[in-house]
């Protein structure tokens, strides 16, 4: 494909993009040069697939065929973010934003707003868009995405992506196009350089610093690796960038190839993401096709080429020297660094790896410059980043925000706080190599360095939020199940450290703890932290360290006074029924499984602590408030 | 070349190449770190983390083992943060090892041990499981222990560096263990009994099928005549089991020593040398002379015929059918002696001292099956003279007994890569030609893992190859394999550097190995051994000259093709 | 080892699995992939496969094994027609799905990694399916079940095996 022709496909499907992003007045005057009056994007990422938004589409094509209409474009797109209140729908012009969709939801918003001078249907809408007095606020200025800003999400519920098309007129190409027309390796590095990005994968090394140090390297042979093995449980970034916008991953990888002079990629996807997989398979075929990838990328003389490569369920290969030898072949084990990848990598050659979302900065920080990048976000933690928001907190999902935005505008503005009126006791960021932010540090601005200074860490991007019913021993001691479960086995404190650490923490949750053990507990993890081969085991023990130093008092309750202030370590739990509160209604006797309760009807009823097994079955069934947990 | 750097350890200043690990700077500070993980020649992977030491421009400890120095780099070895961690390490380690040290073979030589008592760790804070995982004592070269096992992989990288990789790494994290496929039992794996992976093991995880027990049994026994005989690199090895220095000849306190363990006759394995190299000389020469398969490959080593016969069956008419001279020892005796003596076979009781497990899986064989009653290593002969109370060092040089005791320097040398083809030249090149007097071929010594020559013997150009270690003999094997090279003789040994390098040799401390040429240094002792020898020609030995006189006729007779030769079956194994 | 070289899985599998080894033999670290192929084939990836795979490739049993042991998604026992899989992660987590994980095994009468004498149903668990929104879900083949508690979970089983009688 030469430029011209990527240029004339931008500018024949521009128009149909821009409905989509611009406010409903322009929209609607736009929709008139696309040949479609309306447009309907369905999410079709995993969130929403999961909720069945395909039976939503499949609806939707039924009924506009039934109905007769053939001037409405049905859109499969990526993730829209709010996954809570999947599957989503929105249609433009208007930007209805309806939620929750059923099959029946779809078929009446055919029927009723689809069809020539329908309305909107708004008992089927968002809520939140729906002003107290009927009106309809749009969208973009609801609470969730208010304060976001979607650079790397820029095109994700935008485009369809699994049309090439769609993807060059909503700009995933037009940065390859510069860099192969108007820029040196040389200056693609310190564009990028100059933007102040870092790797948003975890560990925050400056991505043009890792580019200029594999151009340096010597060899004719390199790679250029995406690391797409998302294993921090609870994140789900990377797989909505490669669902929403794939090809934006392979333009950027591209691009990094012309910079370091590789002409080989590899994506190292996780196989848990499969449609992630299909839409990257597709996206690749495409580009090959449309000569974007392949020799003499658009006209110019630079050949590159991209394989995908799955995992097979091991976290540690998110760890770049285990991920390459995993691409090798082989059990994914880190290497000890010094080399580093940039001079020795994959298959022994200079290699740099990025993971999905910093690829996804790329296009971005190339056609707007690296200054306005570096305008956003805090001085030294350029940009925006994106986090999975998830556990307790109303709106789940996905969000995009400026480095350097509380934790308190997160949870209480974007997330709309917590559900059920619970208390927001701590936010987990970094999964199993990051650590907790309690409430007192909620108005922490959100970057690389202030993270670490309380002692947690970026890490990908999951962001688990706590409340007042998690404890925080029994939340450490999940990471460890992980973090033990996950170890390669290379090196000794890892191996044996995360075990015995696990053991120590399951004692103290059965009530066995003994005060020497938080003395071991700490030791050993400042020993793994300080000795362990690969960033895996070094934070391992960050979920530990982290609570002890907010919530200390709670490892003490549960070795001393043998008392689980949430309520959830069922060891340290008893039952037992208030007699002042008990109307012998007899509904915990019925219910409990092992008929650890007895007592006659409109009798108080007593509850034997030798046979109960903690389930809270009988609590959950009292209508009288009466059964005590203590 | 690579240009120098230098950097400060503890303060005193080391130049080194560039490249240079922290730990190889270290011993040039005459510092030495500690480690678990890394053999020199064998593993390097920095995966026990007891290097650690601190080092500027670096986040946390760095493993010293793998971590290259750089200009103006700092390096602090013995700080209280590394102390600390090491200790911890070993901590670790601890809470999941099976501490029998009371009763292990590696009692006093275990690196395990010998770090523990430096670092003071005694106490097991971190409480461990019981210990559950099964003994594999399949084999009957080698038992692994896997609770004793602490995971350095060195057993693994030495089976690798065989290509043979019958053992690997299995599962992941916590429980990772080190097995054959499946947990198989070893000895239905592609294992070729070679033991590199006994002497890597620095703990007691891995050791030599011990038959001590039945040794002494024999020497009880009244109806039982016993018979040792020592194979050429046992003196060059076992003075190292009594801290005698390395590369120390100990012939005559050796023969002395299992004198003092019972009554006993003591040959000299030398002989069977000399012997094997009467037949394995003629027979290539009859080889080149009919036509057959070339080039010819020496059998001598129990552990490569294994690895043909699973690996490269399609090379099995390429193996010389000479028995090993332990085997050819065993079969003499029951035969020949026993003749001679009027000793039943069966109340001969043969007892070879090898340096290597794969021999005791060699007595095993089928087709040779009660030739050699007990094969033991050098490891458990010096048990043996230590449990019998024996001052080694103390003892007189005694000889061996006749008439089994005079054998050439060509015998001496099959202990060494390289040396029973200068041995087989040697005689070879005089079978040929009568005036051929040259007995020292330059070409096919040293520890070079490939040596190849060319000699022109009456009008036969005589091309040969000589490799050691697995990983040599296949690259070598794929060689002619391909017709990319072609030989008329080649002689392979399993064990890099031969059999002064064997799995059944005296394991040293890592300090010591990773600091010495070992191979080198018990080579030495072999070759001075030869030329010392008035007789270095085997076809030039008294007792040589005898037993075909007596018995054999001449080579390759049908009396020697009965006594002397065996036969190889394909035995496919991945 | 012998008895377990009996027959494994049909010639068409045998002949797939010869296909898949054939064409990617000469890729670079081409390993995982035969082994994902296979297990697809097969289902799992027993002795005599991991076998062919090594011949074909001219590397050790040993290896092979390594790799298959060190991935979870990797299995050496048969799975269920139907694979349940919990999600444990941590959104999912926070959300009760151990109480989920432990309502399927006590429904089923096996334990997560294992398969019901009957063949139709094995339990795994899983770190995050992404579908954190819907917590806690699990995983029947590529059906997801979401915003679970522990007493929708013999419903939706009960599902599975009535369709299995169908």
């Amino acid at each position: 494909m030469t430029i011209q022709e990527l240029e004339a496909i931008r500018k024949k499907k521009k128009a149909l993009i821009d409905v989509r992003r611009v406010v409903r007045e322009q929209g609607e005057k736009l929709a008139k040069q696309t040949g479609y009056r309306k447009q309907v994007l369905v999410c079709g990422g995993t969130g929403c697939t999961s909720s069945h938004s395909m039976k939503v589409i499949a609806q939707l094509e039924e009924s506009l065929k039934e109905l007769g209409i053939n001037d409405v474009l049905l859109v499969k797109t990526g993730c829209f973010g709010l996954c809570a209140l999947g599957p989503i729908m929105i249609v433009y012009p208007e930007g209805a934003f309806y939620a929750q969709m059923t099959p029946e939801h779809a078929k009446a918003v055919a029927e009723k707003h689809l069809v020539k001078g329908g309305k909107i249907v708004k008992e089927l809408l968002y809520q939140g868009t729906v002003a107290s007095d009927g009106s309809i606020i749009p969208f973009a200025e609801t609470p969730f995405y208010k304060k976001q800003m979607r650079i790397a999400l820029r095109n994700c519920g935008v485009i369809a992506p699994e049309d090439i098309e769609e993807a060059i007129a909503a700009g995933d190409y037009e940065a390859l196009e510069k860099v192969l027309t108007s820029m040196t390796p040389d200056d693609v590095i310190n564009e990028i350089s100059a933007s102040g990005l870092r790797g948003r994968g975890g560990a925050g090394f400056p991505t043009g610093r890792k580019w200029s140090f594999a151009k340096a390297s010597a060899g004719d042979i390199k790679y250029v690796c995406c690391n797409a093995d998302e294993g921090d449980p609870g994140a789900f970034m990377d797989r909505s960038v490669l669902e929403g916008d794939p090809h934006c991953v392979l333009e950027a990888m591209t691009i990094a190839g012309y910079a370091i002079g590789a002409h080989q990629g590899y994506i190292y996807v996780r196989a848990e993401y499969p449609v992630a997989v299909e839409r990257l398979k597709i996206a690749i075929a495409q580009a090959r096709e449309y000569g974007l990838l392949g020799k003499n990328i658009l006209g110019s003389s630079f050949d590159f080429d991209i394989e995908i490569r799955l995992g097979a369920g091991a976290f540690v290969c998110g760890e770049e020297t285990a991920l390459m030898t995993s691409i090798e072949g082989h059990r994914g084990e880190p290497r000890p660094r010094p080399p580093f990848p940039a001079v020795k990598g994959l298959f022994g050659k200079p290699t740099i790896l990025n993971n999905v979302e910093t690829w996804a900065n790329i296009n971005p920080i190339i056609t707007r410059g690296a200054a306005w990048f570096a305008g956003i976000g805090t001085q030294t933690s350029t940009g925006t980043k994106v986090f999975a928001l998830g556990g307790k907190i109303t709106n789940v999902g996905l969000v995009e925000v400026p480095m350097g935005t509380t934790l308190r505008e997160i949870v209480e503005e974007i997330g709309g706080g917590i559900p059920n009126g619970k208390k927001f006791k701590a936010a987990q960021t970094g999964g199993p190599s990051g650590g907790c932010i309690p409430a007192e540090c909620i108005d922490t601005p959100i970057d690389y360095d202030s993270l670490i200074a309380i002692g947690s860490m970026m890490g990908s991007g999951g962001m688990i939020i706590l409340d007042e019913d998690t404890c925080m021993v029994d939340i450490s001691k999940f990471y460890l199940e992980f973090t033990a479960d996950e170890s390669c086995g290379k090196c000794t404190p890892c191996r044996i450290g995360t075990k015995r650490l696990l053991q120590l923490l399951t004692k103290i949750t059965e009530g066995k703890g003994e005060p020497e053990d938080l003395v071991k507990i700490e030791e050993l993890a400042s020993h793994m932290k300080q000795s362990s081969l690969c960033a895996l085991g070094q934070s391992a023990p960050n979920p530990i360290l982290s609570t002890l130093r907010y919530f200390r008092q709670e490892y003490v309750d549960h070795i001393e006074k043998k008392h689980c202030d949430a309520g959830v370590c069922k060891a340290l739990l008893t039952y037992s029924i208030d007699p002042a509160k008990c109307r012998g209604c007899t509904l915990c006797a019925r219910n409990c499984p092992t008929h650890a309760i007895t007592g006659k009807v409109r009798e108080v009823h007593v509850i034997d602590k030798d046979i109960c097994i903690k389930c809270g079955v009988c609590m959950a069934n009292c209508k009288f408030g009466a059964v005590v947990r203590q | 070349m690579a240009k120098d750097v230098t950097l400060k350890i503890n303060n005193i200043s080391v130049t080194v190449p560039e490249g240079t690990t922290i730990l190889q700077a270290a011993r040039k500070a005459h510092i030495e770190i500690p480690t678990l993980c890394y053999l020199k020649d064998v593993s390097c992977v920095g995966s026990c983390r007891m290097c650690v030491v601190e080092a500027t421009g670096a986040r946390g400890l760095v493993a010293a083992c793998v971590y290259p120095v750089a200009e103006g780099m700092e390096v602090r070895t013995n700080t209280e943060k590394c102390r600390e961690s090491r200790k911890m390490t070993l901590e670790l380690l601890l809470s999941k090892h099976k501490k029998k040290c009371l009763s292990c073979e590696r009692n006093h030589n275990c690196e395990l041990q010998k770090l523990s008592l430096g670092y003071g760790v005694d106490e097991d804070r971190f409480k461990g499981e019981d210990f559950v995982l099964p003994i594999d004592t399949s084999a009957p070269y080698v038992v692994r222990d896997n609770d004793k096992c602490i995971n350095c992989m060195r057993c693994v990288a030495a089976c690798r560096k065989q290509s043979v990789n019958a053992i690997g790494p299995i599962g992941r994290g916590f429980n990772v263990h080190i097995g054959s496929a499946f947990d198989m039992p070893l000895y239905e794996s592609v294992c070729v009994g070679c033991g590199q992976c006994i002497v890597a093991c620095p703990v007691g995880a891995l050791s030599e099928r011990s038959t001590i027990d039945e040794v002494w049994k024999a020497f009880a026994d009244p109806t039982k005549k016993v018979v040792f005989f020592t194979a050429p690199s046992i003196r060059a090895t076992l003075g190292e089991a009594f801290d005698m220095p390395i590369g120390t000849n100990v012939e005559g306190k050796m023969v002395a020593a299992i004198r003092r363990l019972g009554n006993c006759e003591v040959f000299n394995m030398d002989v069977t040398a000399d012997l094997t190299i009467m037949e394995e000389a003629s027979e290539l020469i009859n080889r080149i002379k009919t036509g057959k398969p070339m080039p010819m490959f020496t059998s001598c080593c129990p552990a490569w015929i294994k690895f043909v016969e699973q690996k490269y069956p399609e090379m099995i008419p390429h193996l010389s059918s000479c028995k090993s001279p332990q085997q050819m020892f065993g079969a003499l005796l029951k035969t020949y002696w026993c003749e001679k003596h009027h000793i039943r076979p069966e109340d001969l009781f043969t007892v070879s001292v090898i340096p290597c497990t794969a021999k005791k899986y060699e007595c095993h064989r089928p087709e040779m099956e009660g030739e050699v009653n007990a094969a033991i290593t050098t490891r458990e002969l010096a048990r043996m003279i230590k449990t019998a109370g024996i001052k080694f060092t103390e003892l007189p040089d005694e000889e061996f007994d006749n008439p089994f005791a005079t054998a050439t320097g060509g015998g001496a040398i099959f202990g060494a890569t390289g040396g029973v083809m200068e041995a087989a030249l040697r005689t070879a090149a005089h079978m040929l030609d009568g005036n051929f007097e040259v007995l020292d071929f330059f070409a096919v010594r040293g520890s070079n893992p490939i040596k190849e020559a060319t000699y022109l013997v009456a009008g036969h150009t005589l091309r040969v190859a000589v490799a050691s270690g697995l990983e040599n003999a296949a690259v070598l094997l794929e060689q002619i394999k391909s017709g990319e090279k072609h030989y008329d003789f080649v002689e392979i040994m399993a064990c890099p550097g031969g059999c002064v390098n064997g799995g059944g040799q005296p394991t040293l401390s890592d300090s010591v190995r990773n600091s010495t040429e070992l191979k080198e240094a018990r080579a030495k002792a072999l070759y001075m051994s030869d030329t010392k020898n008035e007789l270095r020609r085997s076809s030039g030995s008294p007792v040589i000259d005898m037993l075909y006189e007596d018995y054999f006729i001449f080579p390759n007779s049908h009396k020697s093709h009965e006594v002397l030769h065996t036969s190889y079956k394909e035995d496919k194994r991945i | 080892m012998k008895e377990c070289e009996a027959a494994c899985g049909t010639a068409e599998q045998a002949e797939k699995l010869k296909a898949v080894i054939e064409e990617s033999r000469s890729t670079p670290g081409c390993l995982m992939h035969i082994l994902q192929e296979a297990q697809g084939i097969y289902g799992y990836l027993p002795l005599p496969v991991q076998k062919t795979i090594a011949e074909g490739l001219g590397i050790s049993l040993a290896e092979v094994y390594g790799v298959v042991t060190f991935y979870s998604q990797f299995s050496l026992k048969p799975k269920g027609k139907y694979r349940v899989s919990v999600c444990l992660g941590t959104a999912c987590y926070v959300k009760g799905s151990d109480k989920i994980l432990a309502e399927v095994e006590k429904e089923l009468g096996i334990k997560c990694g294992e398969c019901t004498e009957d063949g139709l149903f094995s339990i795994d668990s899983c770190r995050c399916v992404g579908a954190c929104g819907l917590a806690p879900v699990l995983m029947i083949n590529e059906d997801v079940h979401g915003k679970l508690t522990p007493e929708m979970v013999k419903g939706i089983l009960d599902k599975y095996r009535e369709e299995a009688k169908a």
